[in-house]
């Protein structure tokens, strides 16, 4: 039997775009290469423990009900229900630089209240700077304005409390070095700060395992451990791909999560060097033999930097631990530990990272690099909060080419190519560019981009029912 | 199908479309969009599942006489006089 659309990647946004489209009635094919689902947000067991790749926390949070928010609508649009997702909102979350901490939670006011106990002079600009996010219209069809650092200038003069409230925002999604361009910029500072961050009670498998419920349900055709060695073009058009088995599958229309350069290089196209994204991120994992708050450390994420301006690029060296977040499943509202369904405790340091250094390794040079490099990282975190180091039961490390190896971003680019395509066009009729390459990013946000791409590509109607808003 | 039951197909799409809403107490001559949170591509998915459940075709002109559950009972009663009420799954 024929399909009606091809999805390349089973992540966030593969999945979305493949559950949109069969709850519309179309037959589709979803192609994982890995023998397991989630991408960039995937899982693991080591030592009989639960790990979560990626996933720090969701962000876009807001309880249910809410109104116009990302996350109703893409509940709504995936026919999920808010509570099985058993999101369990943050504590709070700090943003630490030099001299200067500013707390933030789930309602602005408390971020507010910080500014203008911090920065007196700045309260005006930063309401000013929260109405302007809050009015920005997000638009698929036009380039936004190039720089969050300008408009954080137009709001903001205060250069400190500038890099305070940008940082959080580049380690959270940004492809560019230094900087990135409004419309990310709005999409996460709302993201973080005017909705919030949660986690789910089980972690990133909850989500995932009920996307792939569904995604059954509704008569998608998984196939994972299928890699797809090319898209098929004729004529400027896709028509299918080729499977690495040499199998073809041929529909009206794919969809990849690959990433711009990955998708180009499948269709047999070249792609420019500087559409390749150049950062990257080493991630330790340790696993606690106690809580994080019971060792004083109480925030459910910390934004660090040591200088009062931090690099955001890719360093010379391996590592880069002069700034980084930390991030605590256990200051999440889930009630998994009081359930007993988690025990101990766990904090994940990560810093940037080169990735051609570290893909020149290997042996036992890589896993002794791998474990400096993780001190080093512990080192820097503890110099912002209670030292941690002597609880730790087990670690575990993922490098640029661990990043590499499970999503297939080259460079193990963890937030793909500096440039996106927010109209989803790849430069190929049929050929739709999903994920975060299209540029939607997080959790919530590449659900949205499976969702949004295939509203816009695939539904009959889609622009009459805009038009009707 | 009655005019109750019309009502009732249709608070029962909008309830699988939005499952997180209470439908039981829409007024019908108020807006759907201003009493419960629905954007351009739920109403796409109402039109989706009244065509997969009951064979109507709401072309795209006609998107505009789903705005109230009046209004849906006027346009799609006389379509859905001769059918069947589905039960919900």
């Amino acid at each position: 039997m024929g399909h009606d659309a091809i999805v390349i990647g089973a992540g966030m946004s593969g999945l979305a775009a493949a559950l949109r489209l069969a709850l519309h009635g179309k037959r589709v094919a979803l192609l994982e290469r890995h023998e397991l689902w989630g991408g960039l947000n995937s899982f693991y067991t080591l030592d009989g423990r639960a790990f979560d790749v990626g996933l720090h926390a969701l962000t876009n949070y807001v309880p249910a009900g809410t109104r116009g928010a990302p996350l109703t609508r893409l509940l709504r649009a995936l026919r999920l229900r808010h509570e099985e997702l058993r999101l369990g909102p943050q504590r709070h979350s700090e943003i630490v630089f030099p001299g200067a901490r500013l707390t933030f939670t789930n309602d602005v006011a408390h971020l507010s209240a910080e500014v203008a106990r911090l920065f007196p002079a700045q309260r005006d600009g930063f309401a000013r700077l929260v109405e302007w996010v809050r009015a920005y219209e997000v638009r698929e069809d036009r380039e936004p304005a190039p720089s969050a650092r300008a408009v954080l200038a137009e709001h903001l003069s205060e250069p400190l409390l500038r890099e305070m409230l940008l940082l959080p925002v580049l380690y959270y999604g940004s492809a560019r070095e230094e900087d990135v361009d409004a419309q990310t910029f709005a999409i996460l500072f709302r993201a973080l700060f005017l909705e919030g961050l949660a986690r789910p009670a089980g972690g990133i498998r909850t989500l995932l395992n009920l996307l792939v419920k569904r995604v059954k349900q509704a008569g998608v055709e998984l196939c994972l451990s299928t890699g797809v060695r090319r898209i098929l073009v004729e004529g400027g058009a896709a028509r299918g791909v080729e499977l690495e088995s040499g199998e073809v599958l041929t529909a009206p229309l794919v969809f990849s999560s690959a990433g711009w350069v990955e998708t180009q290089r499948l269709a047999g196209r070249s792609a420019a060097s500087e559409d390749e994204g150049r950062l990257s991120f080493l991630e330790s994992i340790w696993v606690l033999d106690r809580p994080a708050h019971a060792l004083g450390h109480g925030a459910s994420t910390t934004f660090f930097a040591l200088d009062e301006r931090p690099r955001y690029r890719r360093p010379e060296a391996l590592v880069d631990t002069r700034s980084g977040v930390l991030s605590s499943a256990d200051n999440f509202e889930t009630g998994e530990t009081r359930a007993g369904e988690r025990e101990g405790g766990e904090l994940r340091v990560s810093v940037l990272a080169n990735h051609a250094r570290w893909r020149a390794l290997a042996g036992e040079e890589y896993a002794r690099a791998k474990a400096e490099a993780a001190d080093a990282a512990g080192a820097a975190a503890v110099a912002v909060t209670a030292d941690f180091r002597a609880r730790r039961v087990v670690r575990d490390v993922f490098t640029p080419a661990t990043i590499e190896r499970f999503t297939g971003h080259v460079g193990g680019a963890v937030y793909g190519s500096p440039r996106k395509r927010w109209d989803g066009a790849s430069g190929i009729e049929r050929l739709v560019l999903i994920g975060s390459d299209q540029g939607y990013l997080g959790v919530i946000g590449a659900l949205l981009s499976g969702v949004t791409m295939a509203n816009r590509h695939a539904l009959a109607g889609a622009r009459a029912a805009e038009a009707l808003s | 199908m009655t005019e109750e039951e019309v009502i009732q197909a249709v608070k029962d799409i909008i309830q699988t479309v939005a499952p997180d809403e209470d439908v039981s107490g829409l007024d019908p001559d108020v807006r759907l969009r201003e009493q419960i949170d629905l954007d351009s591509m739920d109403f796409l998915d109402i039109v989706m599942e009244l065509r997969k459940l009951y064979g109507v075709q709401v072309p795209e002109e006609d998107y505009k006489e789903l705005a109230t559950l009046a209004s849906c009972v006027r346009y799609l009663h006389p379509k859905l006089s001769a059918k069947q009420l589905a039960l919900r799954v």
